[in-house]
């Protein structure tokens, strides 16, 4: 029985297995902790910061996706304090780049717009970024907008761990920073790139989408990802 | 008959509180704010029983009155005229409203932010033009570098988003306002 421990997530005793992060296991619990970045079936990478949670005897927050359980740890997931912290980093992705919802083939279908709704978010306090970001409008099923991209990495890791190409990455530093296709050459000449579109699937905005749908059409199958996952994982 | 009118038009009517005073003002947008508060449909006589709407696009005055309790703003701030009329409205209206996606967040006017103003006039009315290839100067107010939502340059008490907010959330807005409530609109409408 070593490989189980028990932890208190927001008051409550909870058996959770050794190696869980505290998000999978609250979920697991129907305990319900925001996050954009995470994808069940990819790894956690802890960047979008919407897990924060405070854990006791730590004095600084941590992601829930990237905090393993350990034997009597306790945290608290849903204070006042950290829906404040939420509403500000979620703040903070609207106003890096230039999220124009009215126009998105996503909207009313998007991750970021839903944290938004959920965060009772009406309006941005910080002064917006608008950089100047070209789409890429090369691959003939695929268009990638970068303006609603919010750096998750879903894409990143879909691609490599689940489809195997490795066509994406993160290039650049800081606020410069974004998803390129292979080494920075347009997507439609990505000879690595397989076209199975479960990036598109994988990504919480309409960042990257199918072409041909106008605004709010584009839905997305986001179980695909994580059944695929689960089905590799019984073989 | 004609005197009887004519007394029930001068008595004060002592029960009714004095009406609240609205204005409305729709800067760079495309209107669809005011349609949907016009979508309110026969609700609007409620609310004029409430309150008179003295400025705006459905209103033939020119300056923005003094004492105003509630401006209803639409639209991102985007020219000088715009700035003027967004700073007037604050400076002699009690309560600010930013009604809809471009007066919240700035929204479509917003994506012409990337590009110098000289060269998007160029590419406007130069060399998008086959006639009178120039850029217009008299009787339009000069762009501002940035198009950008209302609170980047006044205060805002109360934030409607949406592309256009829904009917409903104006006339809870507008409901809430009238009563002296400040309405809590993000449980009510999608952010963007």
């Amino acid at each position: 029985m070593t490989d189980k421990v028990m932890v208190r997530i927001d008051g409550e005793v909870i058996t959770a297995k050794a190696g869980q992060s505290v998000l999978e296991v609250a979920r697991a619990n129907d305990k319900y902790i925001p996050a954009l970045c995470y994808m069940e079936g990819l790894s956690a990478q802890g960047s979008c910061r919407l897990c924060m949670i405070e854990v006791s005897g730590v004095k600084r927050l941590l992601p829930a996706c990237t905090t393993p359980v350990q034997e009597g740890l306790a945290v608290s997931t849903n204070s006042t304090q950290l829906h404040g912290y939420r509403r500000m980093a979620l703040e903070l992705l609207f106003a890096e780049r230039n999220h124009i919802c009215a126009v998105c083939v996503s909207s009313g279908h998007c991750e970021l717009q839903s944290l938004a709704q959920e965060h009772g978010m009406t309006n941005v306090r910080y002064a917006y970024n608008y950089p100047k970001l070209t789409p890429d409008t090369t691959h003939p099923r695929f268009v990638f907008d970068p303006n609603r991209c919010v750096l998750c990495a879903r894409c990143v890791r879909t691609c490599a761990e689940i489809e195997g190409a490795h066509v994406w990455e993160i290039a650049g530093r800081g606020i410069a920073s974004g998803p390129v296709s292979e080494l920075q050459r347009p997507w439609g000449e990505a000879a690595s790139c397989t076209s199975c579109g479960k990036c598109v699937q994988a990504c919480p905005t309409g960042a990257l989408a199918e072409k041909g749908w106008a605004v709010e059409e584009m839905t997305k199958q986001r179980g695909v990802v994580s059944t695929l996952n689960t089905m590799r994982e019984g073989q | 008959m004609e005197q009887n009118v004519q007394e029930m038009h001068e008595a004060p009517d002592l029960q009714e509180a004095r009406k609240a005073r609205i204005g409305t003002c729709w800067l760079d947008g495309c209107s669809g704010c005011h349609m949907s508060l016009l979508d309110i449909d026969e609700a609007i006589v409620d609310v004029l029983a409430k309150a008179d709407i003295v400025f705006g696009p459905l209103v033939d005055a020119q300056e923005w009155p003094e004492g105003v309790d509630v401006a209803v703003i639409e639209g991102a701030v985007s020219s000088t005229d715009d700035l003027e009329l967004a700073t007037k409205a604050r400076e002699r209206s009690g309560i600010v409203v930013a009604l809809g996606d471009c007066a919240v967040t700035g929204n479509v006017p917003t994506m012409r932010n990337g590009i110098p103003t000289r060269a998007l006039l160029e590419r406007v009315y130069v060399e998008g033009s086959d006639e009178q290839q120039q850029i217009p100067t008299d009787g339009v107010p000069a762009l501002l570098k940035q198009a950008e939502p209302l609170h980047a340059h006044i205060k805002v008490d109360v934030h409607v988003p949406g592309c256009p907010p829904k009917p409903e959330t104006i006339l809870y807005v507008l409901g809430e306002l009238l009563e002296g409530r400040i309405p809590d609109v993000g449980s009510r409408q999608r952010f963007g």
